[in-house]
C-alpha cells in the first residue's frame, strides 16, 4: 500500500478527514472521496476552471492543488451555496437569466462569481468578464452569465446586511 | 367564448409554445446536482486507462504487458489480441468503412488506442498505462492531404489495400476513400464557358475540434447472471449506439440498455461511438464488473471527433451584373486515418450539396474526394449539420470574391441573387428543395440596424487614414432536421424520430423522446408544446430522454433535428392523445364530437358557452369506465415522424471589425444576428442557443485549428493551445429575428441551434477580409490569428510606422 497521510479541512462548513496518497488532487478528493461531484473536471491543466472551488479565501482549481496542501483549509463548493433551503442569490439569478445550458461549467463558474462578489459587490461587465476569464463555458457565449452575476450583484446589495 | 382576460389568463397558466419559460432542467445544474457519466460510480467498478501510440504511422513489433500487469492495482491488460477472440478488435465505423479498437499490427495516428490497462482507480490505471511497453517501428506519415495519392505514398491502410470500395464508389488508389459528386457538371462547364466574369478562389475550412467541457467517457457494466450490458455513456445517439452495440458484441438488443444521463456539451463529438468505449465495454464483459474509460482532454482533442478538414476551391461565373450563373465547389477532405465521418449512408460527403446557400444558381457541380492520413479519424459536424458549415463559408466567402471582382458592394450583390419569396419551394440546381424562406426583408432589418450605409461611409474615411475596419456579411441557408428516411439512414436506420406521451388521470404528464439534450433545454422545449397541444400546464409535464430502456427508438440530437423530427413527434402524439380527448368529452358532454370547440385547455360545447369539458376532466374520465363504447381507458400516444423534408432555416448576419494593422488583432466591434427558425418555442432558449453559436464560430473564424508537424505529431492538443475563447475575448451579440414557418413541419418549426455557427463563420472571416478588400486581398484562410493577420498586414507592408 502507498503510504498516506491525514488530513483535515472544513468542507461547506463540516469538518472532514481525509487519508491520501501525496499526489492524490483535490478534486478527485472531493468527487470520489466525499462524493462532492458539482465541480466537475473538463481539462485537469488548470485551464477550463470547470473544478473551481474556494479555499482560504481564493479562488482555486481544485485539478492543480494536492489534497495534502488542504491541511486546515476552509472550503466552499457548488453544494455549500444553498443555506437552509434557500438558493444563493447567484444560484438563482444563472436560473432567471439563463446563464447555463449543459451545466457542466456551471458549478465552477458559480463559485468563482461567489468570490469575486466577495471582493467587489458591484463590478462593471469588464470586471465581471475579467474576473471569469479562467472558467470557460462552451454554451452560453457568456453573455447571460455576465447578465447572472449582475443581477445577483444587485440583489444583494438590496438585502439588508 | 371566455372573457378574454380570464382566457389569457388560461393561457398564461400553461407556459405553453412562445413563452420564455424558465428552464426546468436549471435545478439540479445551479445545486452541482447534475448526473454525468463520470458522476457514476458502480460497485467493484474498475478504471480503464489507454495506453496510446506516440507515432503517427508505425508497425508493433511486439507489446509486453509484464510490468504494467507487476504494478499495484493493475488487473488486466487488453491489447487487440485479446479483443480478437470476441471479434471486437476492429469495428465499423459510422462511414461505411472499419476502425481499429485496438491497433491491429500497426498504428496509423498519433495517440491512437493500443492497449487498455484496468486497475483499482485511475492513479493506478494511469501507473500500469505508463508500465506497457510497445516496440513500435516507425513508418513514414502522410500529413497532407494533398500527398496522400501520390503515385510513392505509403499506404496507410493496409487492411484495405485491396478493397476496390469502402462503402462509396470505385477507389483509385489505396489511400483514396470516395469520390462523391452532385448536380449537372456539363450544365455548370457551360455556364462557366459563357460567362463573361468568372472567379477561382483555394479556401480552407481547417481541422477543428467541438471540444465540448466534459470529455467521452462511459462505465460499462456487464451483469454475467443476466446477460445484461448496461452503457452510461457521453453520447447524442443513444438508441443508434445501442444498435452498433448490438451488432458489434452479438448481445441481443433487449438486453442492452444505453444511458446518456447529463451530457456536459455535445457539439457533433459525441455522436460517434469511440474505441474508448468499446474497450470498455469488452473489459466489463470479460472481468463481470463495472468499467469506467473517461478521456482526458488530451486525448479528447487528438483522437475522438475531429471536423471539416476540407480543402475547397471555389469557382463563380456570373453576367456583368453580378447574377450568378454557375457554381463550381470542389474539395479535398482529409479522413485521417479511418473513414470515420459521420454522414447518413446515401451522403457520404454529408449535405455539402447545400452549397449554393440562399441563391438561385441555375447550374451547379460540387465533388469532393476523400481520403485518408495519418491523422485520427472522426469528421463530426462541429455544430452544423453533416458538412454544412464547409459548404456554407464556401459559398459566403465565394459571393464576396464576386462582389470585390465587379466592384459590386457585397449587400447589394446578395439582393441580386437570393431566392425570391414567391419562388419557395425552390428546389436548387443541386436537388434540394427548400421549404420556405423571406430573404430580401431580413437582410434590409439588418442592414437598417446596423447602420450599414453608415458603417460603409465610416470605412471609405478610415481607409483614406490608413486604418482597418472590415464589414462582413453572411445571408446563410441551413439545411437542419435529418431526415426523410427515404433520402437517410445510418447503418440501414432511418432518421426518424419518436416521443411518447403517458397522461396521468390527475392531468400530469411523462414525455419520452427518442432524442438526447446535451444542454439544449429539451425538458423544457417539449414540455411546452405538449402543453400547447394538450392544454395542461408545462409545470406538470416531465421530459425524459437518453435511456433506451425508456424512451421509443428515434436517431438522437444532432444536425438541429430535436425540434425539426422530434418536435413534430411530439405535436403528432399530442393530436393523437387530444383526439381520443374529444371522443370522451363529446361522450361525458351527449353530443357529437363536430359540435366541440378547442379552447385552451378544454373543449366546449359550441352555441352553449356553459357546457364544456377541460382536458384535466377527460385526463380523469379517461381512466373510469365512463367512456365511449369499444374505447379503452388511457390517455396515452407514441408517434413516430419521419419528416417529408428537412427543415431550412436562415438568417442575415452582419459583423464589424477593426484591426490593428501593427499587432494584426482583430476586435470585433459589433456583430449582429437575425435568425429565422420558423415558429419559435421559447424565445429565450433560442436566443440562448445563438449566443452559444456565435460563440463556438468566433473561436472557430479566430483562433481554432488542430495543427500537426510532418510527421503527424500534434502541436496544440491541450486547452493551453487550443482556442476556447474566454469571457473576455467573446463579443456582445445583439439577435433579431423573423418567422417565417416552415410550411410540412406540424408546429412550422424549423430548429436553430446550429444556424449561428453555420453563419457566424462565414460573416466574421468576410469582416476580417473586407478590412483587406481594398488592397485587393480577395481570401485569407481561417483561423484568423492575431499573427496570421499580422503576416497579412506585413505582406502588404502596412504594418510599419
Amino acid at each position: 500500500m502507498a503510504q498516506k497521510t491525514l488530513v483535515s479541512f472544513t468542507l461547506n462548513g463540516k469538518e472532514v478527514d481525509v487519508a491520501v496518497e501525496a499526489r492524490e488532487l483535490l478534486i478527485h478528493t472531493l468527487r470520489e472521496r466525499l462524493l462532492h461531484t458539482g465541480p466537475h473536471i473538463g481539462c485537469e491543466t488548470s485551464h477550463c476552471g470547470a473544478c473551481t472551488v474556494d479555499v482560504d479565501g481564493m479562488s482555486v482549481k481544485s485539478c492543480t492543488m494536492l489534497t495534502v496542501q488542504c491541511q486546515g483549509a476552509s472550503m466552499l463548493t457548488i453544494e455549500g451555496l444553498e443555506r437552509n433551503g434557500v438558493l444563493h442569490a447567484l444560484q438563482q439569478a444563472f436560473h432567471e437569466e439563463h446563464g447555463l445550458q449543459c451545466g457542466y461549467c456551471t458549478p465552477g463558474m458559480i463559485t468563482r462569481a461567489w468570490r469575486l462578489l466577495q471582493e467587489n459587490p458591484n463590478p462593471t461587465e469588464e470586471e465581471i468578464r475579467y474576473w471569469l476569464a479562467g472558467n470557460l463555458c462552451r454554451c452560453t457565449g457568456y453573455q447571460n452569465i455576465v447578465k447572472a452575476v449582475q443581477a445577483a450583484a444587485q440583489k444583494l446589495a438590496a438585502q439588508p446586511a | 367564448m371566455g372573457d378574454m382576460s380570464e382566457l389569457q389568463q388560461r393561457e398564461d397558466a400553461l407556459q405553453g409554445m412562445g413563452t420564455s419559460l424558465l428552464r426546468k432542467e436549471d435545478a439540479r445544474f445551479i445545486r452541482g446536482q447534475g448526473s454525468y457519466v463520470d458522476d457514476i460510480k458502480l460497485p467493484g467498478m474498475l478504471f480503464g486507462a489507454l495506453v496510446r501510440s506516440p507515432y503517427a504511422h508505425a508497425r508493433i513489433r511486439g507489446i509486453d504487458k509484464s510490468k504494467a500487469l507487476a504494478s499495484p492495482g493493475v488487473v488486466a491488460v487488453l491489447t487487440a489480441d485479446d479483443l480478437k477472440p470476441v471479434k471486437l478488435h476492429w469495428m465499423p465505423t459510422l462511414g461505411g468503412d472499419v476502425q481499429a479498437v485496438l491497433a491491429d499490427k500497426k498504428v496509423c495516428f498519433q495517440l491512437q488506442e493500443v492497449a487498455m490497462v484496468l486497475a483499482s482507480d485511475r492513479y493506478a490505471a494511469a501507473d500500469g498505462a505508463a508500465l506497457v511497453e510497445v516496440d513500435y517501428e516507425e513508418l513514414p506519415a502522410i500529413v497532407d492531404p494533398k500527398k496522400s495519392m501520390d503515385a510513392d505514398a505509403p499506404t496507410i491502410r493496409e487492411d484495405i489495400a485491396e478493397k476496390k470500395d469502402v462503402g462509396h464508389g470505385p477507389r483509385t488508389h489505396p489511400n483514396h476513400i470516395f469520390t462523391w459528386e452532385a448536380g449537372d457538371k456539363a450544365a455548370a462547364d457551360s455556364a462557366f464557358d459563357n460567362a463573361p466574369v468568372t472567379v477561382r478562389e483555394e479556401i480552407l475550412n481547417p481541422r477543428v475540434h467541438p471540444c465540448p467541457l466534459e470529455t467521452c467517457g462511459c462505465v460499462a457494466s456487464f451483469n454475467k447472471a443476466t446477460g445484461y450490458l448496461t452503457v452510461y455513456m457521453t453520447t447524442q445517439a443513444p438508441h443508434l449506439v445501442r444498435t452498433v452495440l448490438a451488432m458489434l458484441s452479438g448481445i441481443a438488443e433487449s438486453k442492452i440498455r444505453v444511458v446518456g444521463g447529463d451530457i456536459g456539451g455535445g457539439f457533433g463529438n459525441k455522436v460517434p461511438v469511440y474505441p474508448g468505449y468499446v474497450v470498455a465495454i469488452v473489459a466489463s464483459i470479460v472481468t463481470g464488473v463495472p468499467v469506467k474509460w473517461i478521456e482526458s482532454r488530451i486525448d479528447n482533442i487528438s483522437t475522438t471527433g475531429f471536423a471539416r478538414d476540407y480543402h475547397g476551391v471555389g469557382e463563380l461565373a456570373a453576367d456583368a451584373d453580378g447574377r450568378i450563373k454557375g457554381l463550381r465547389f470542389t474539395a479535398l477532405a482529409d479522413h485521417g486515418a479511418f473513414n470515420s465521418h459521420v454522414s447518413a449512408s446515401k451522403f457520404p460527403a454529408g449535405l455539402f450539396s447545400i452549397c449554393t446557400g440562399s441563391y438561385a444558381i441555375p447550374n451547379a457541380y460540387c465533388r469532393v474526394d476523400a481520403v485518408f492520413t495519418n491523422k485520427a479519424p472522426g469528421g463530426v459536424a462541429y455544430r452544423c449539420s453533416l458538412r454544412v458549415t464547409e459548404a456554407v463559408y464556401l459559398i459566403e466567402r465565394m459571393i464576396d470574391v464576386l462582389a470585390q471582382k465587379l466592384g459590386i458592394d457585397k449587400a447589394e450583390i446578395r439582393r441580386r441573387n437570393f431566392v425570391a419569396k414567391e419562388q419557395f419551394p425552390y428546389t436548387t440546381s443541386m436537388g434540394w428543395t427548400l421549404d420556405s424562406g423571406d430573404y430580401a426583408p431580413a437582410l434590409e432589418k439588418v442592414l437598417k440596424a446596423v447602420d450599414y450605409e453608415g458603417l460603409r461611409r465610416e470605412q471609405a474615411d478610415k481607409r483614406a487614414r490608413g486604418e482597418l475596419m472590415g464589414i462582413g456579411i453572411a445571408t446563410f441557408t441551413e439545411i437542419v432536421g435529418a431526415g426523410p428516411t427515404k433520402a437517410c439512414d445510418i447503418l440501414g436506420i432511418g432518421l426518424f424520430d419518436s416521443c411518447e406521451i403517458r397522461v396521468h388521470p390527475t392531468g400530469g404528464v411523462i414525455a419520452r423522446l427518442g432524442t438526447m439534450s446535451q444542454g439544449q433545454g429539451h425538458a423544457t422545449t417539449y414540455a411546452q408544446i405538449i402543453a400547447t397541444e394538450l392544454g395542461l400546464p408545462a409545470s406538470d409535464i416531465v421530459v425524459e430522454e437518453g435511456d433506451t430502456d425508456k424512451a421509443p427508438y428515434g436517431a438522437g440530437t444532432w444536425g438541429s433535428r430535436s425540434t425539426p423530427v422530434s418536435g413534430a413527434a411530439t405535436a403528432k402524439a399530442a393530436r393523437k392523445i387530444k383526439e381520443k380527448a374529444r371522443q370522451i368529452a363529446a361522450h361525458l358532454l351527449e353530443v357529437g364530437e363536430g359540435d366541440l370547440d378547442w379552447e385552451v385547455d378544454r373543449f366546449r360545447v359550441r352555441g352553449n358557452p356553459e357546457a364544456g369539458k377541460t382536458m384535466k376532466e377527460i385526463c380523469m374520465a379517461a381512466h373510469t369506465g365512463n367512456l365511449p363504447d369499444g374505447m379503452e381507458q388511457g390517455l396515452n400516444a407514441v408517434a413516430y415522424y419521419d419528416p417529408p423534408n428537412l427543415t431550412y432555416p436562415f438568417g442575415a448576419y452582419v459583423c464589424v471589425v477593426d484591426i490593428d494593422k501593427h499587432t494584426g488583432e482583430v476586435k470585433v466591434r459589433r456583430f449582429y444576428a437575425l435568425d429565422d427558425c420558423g415558429t419559435r418555442i421559447n424565445p429565450m432558449i433560442i436566443e440562448g442557443q445563438i449566443h452559444g453559436g456565435l460563440t463556438e464560430a468566433f473561436a472557430v473564424t479566430m483562433g481554432q485549428q488542430v495543427p500537426f508537424d510532418e510527421n503527424g505529431n500534434h502541436l496544440g492538443n491541450s486547452l493551453m493551445d487550443y482556442f476556447l475563447p474566454t469571457a473576455v475575448e467573446t463579443p456582445h451579440w445583439e439577435t433579431d429575428h423573423t418567422v417565417t414557418p416552415s410550411p410540412h413541419h406540424p408546429l412550422g418549426a424549423k430548429g436553430v441551434a446550429e444556424s449561428p455557427h453555420v453563419g457566424g463563420i462565414p460573416c466574421i472571416s468576410n469582416a476580417v477580409i473586407d478590412a483587406f478588400a481594398h488592397l485587393g486581398v480577395t481570401h485569407m484562410d481561417m483561423p484568423h490569428t492575431a499573427y496570421r493577420v499580422w503576416q497579412q498586414c506585413h505582406a502588404l507592408g502596412i504594418d510599419r510606422h
